[in-house]
């Protein structure tokens, strides 16, 4: 075989591709639901922890800012695998999935809480003392007079964040999840044959490039119009 | 002193307000007593106070010492609910601080909605209503972004009103505004003050202040020095340094 049949036959293997595409795709479907249950609890917890340390009570802050330092801090596999090997230890087994969802979604809201923190203290004093000399409380002001402006200059790097981490997921294949990179390994051992890993790039794009794409969108749809 | 039983109670009763910030006092135990239908101008340098004194009277900045009584409120007892006190004290900023994901009509239906709990019909009747009244009829569904400095600080004005205040606090009103746009804001607060509402002002507007006020305060180092009818303040100083600072002024 030549060099290039040799390529072909190793990386573009169309019978192996056809074999295992169902596995792959399999794996697609979980990447899909793992990357949503992380976006939306990590996005949630975030913003919480933001409203929760805008309160500025001292001790907490404290908590919030060690907490989300600390898993900023952190690279996300090793905290997948503390929490799959650790906490049995404690008695409390997590599935490979729960613990790759349970470690993206604290980086996630770690990061976002930065994000989202920053936006509210970008608000300019004056929003919250013309506010509050309506006799709008400080929840009410901050729901519909800060939080809104705070959000919409968060949109950018909230969305190259949860593109960043969505990536992510493909560190479940070390704990056993079957997501794309988890499933063409898998099919790669099976057939002997590295053309499912191919496919699992190809699984990739197909689900990213119209993620990049959406977030894009989203940062030029709420870009500040002046 | 006996006080008569008929004699009205000011509106605005601040005494002996004390305010410091770390080392520095910048409120000496500052009196401060306004009538209804009165319009008190503070002038004074810069760094002497006034903002910090009329930030105390909504209690935006929260006195060391003293008492605040407004329309009868003791604004700082800790049994007072701030929230609803505040709704009888407009206050109007040098910044104008409108909301600038909102229009000019959203702007002002906000506390009507949510603090008044007007109907979504009626707060917005009320805000075309103020907003017209400063000659914004035409631009309520601008953003901030689409006004000029002028249009904003009056829908900012109309904000205030829109919620029938006892007393309206202006804090520079016109000194972020370039001079063209000066005189519509003023005309805005003529008319108001024509209208019976009762008004605290900071500002360096000399010929408003001369023309409107009812009473001239002069602060300087966290003291009020000197307080009186415009034509004794300005024609006839009584401290020297009230008169180094209206010359100062006049040379303007
Ligand atoms: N939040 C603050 N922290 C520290 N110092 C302040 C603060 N606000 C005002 N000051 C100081 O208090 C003094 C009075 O300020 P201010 O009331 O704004 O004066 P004015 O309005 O007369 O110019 C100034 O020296 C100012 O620097
Ligand atoms: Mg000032």
């Amino acid at each position: 075989m030549s060099g290039l049949e040799n390529f072909l036959f190793s990386f573009f293997n169309l019978k192996v591709m056809a074999t295992y595409l169902p596995l792959v795709a399999q794996g697609l479907a979980l990447t899909v639901l793992l990357a949503l249950l992380i976006v939306v609890a990590g996005l949630a917890l975030g913003l919480a922890l933001a409203v929760l340390r805008s309160f500025g009570i001292r001790p907490l802050n404290w908590l919030i800012i060690f907490t989300v330092d600390l898993f900023r801090a952190l690279p996300p596999l090793v905290i997948i695998v503390l929490l799959f090997f650790g906490l049995p230890t404690l008695g409390i087994g997590l599935s490979g999935f729960a613990a790759t969802w349970l470690s993206l979604t604290l980086v996630l809201m770690a990061f976002s809480e930065e994000i989202y923190w920053a936006g509210i203290t970008a608000v300019p004093k004056g929003q919250w003392e013309a506010a509050r000399s309506t006799g709008l409380s400080f929840l009410q002001t901050l729901r519909m007079v800060v939080l809104p402006q705070a959000l919409r200059i968060t949109i950018p790097p909230l969305t190259n964040r949860t593109i960043a981490i969505t990536k992510g997921t493909a560190l479940g294949s070390v704990v056993g999840v079957a997501e794309i990179l988890g499933a063409s390994q898998s099919a790669m051992s099976f057939s002997a044959n590295p053309s499912a890993l191919t496919l699992g790039a190809i699984a990739y794009l197909v689900l990213f490039i119209p993620v990049v794409a959406l977030g894009r969108w989203i940062e030029t749809r709420f870009a500040w119009k002046r | 002193m006996p006080v008569s039983a008929d004699a009205p109670r000011p509106i605005v009763d601040a005494r002996g307000l004390w305010k410091r910030y770390g080392a520095l006092t910048v409120l000496h135990g500052v009196d401060l007593s306004v009538a209804e239908r009165e319009l008190v101008f503070i002038i004074g340098p810069s760094g002497s106070g006034k903002s910090t004194l009329l930030r105390c009277l909504n209690r935006l900045e929260e006195p060391d010492d003293g008492s605040i009584h407004v329309d009868g409120i003791e604004l700082l007892s800790p049994k007072t609910d701030i929230n609803a006190a505040r709704r009888r004290i407009g206050m109007v900023f040098q910044s104008f601080n409108l909301y600038p994901h909102m229009t000019a009509r959203q702007n002002v239906m906000l506390a009507l909605r949510k603090v008044l709990g007007k109907s979504r019909d009626e707060a917005d009747s009320i805000a075309a209503a103020a907003l017209h009244r400063v000659g914004l009829g035409e631009r309520m569904d601008h953003h901030p972004a689409q006004l000029s400095g002028g249009q904003q600080q009056r829908v900012a004005i109309a904000r205030a009103i829109a919620l029938e205040p006892r007393v309206m606090l202006f804090d520079e009103p016109t000194s972020a505004l370039d001079p063209e746009l000066v005189g519509g804001v003023l005309n805005v607060m003529r008319e108001l003050r024509e209208s019976g509402m009762t008004m605290v002002v900071v500002s360096h507007e000399m010929a408003f202040a001369r023309a409107a006020a009812d009473r001239v305060v002069f602060m300087a180092d966290g003291q009020k020095l000197e307080e009186g009818p415009p034509a004794q303040i300005f024609g006839d100083p009584q401290h020297e340094r009230t008169r180094a600072f209206i010359r100062q002024i006049d040379r303007h």
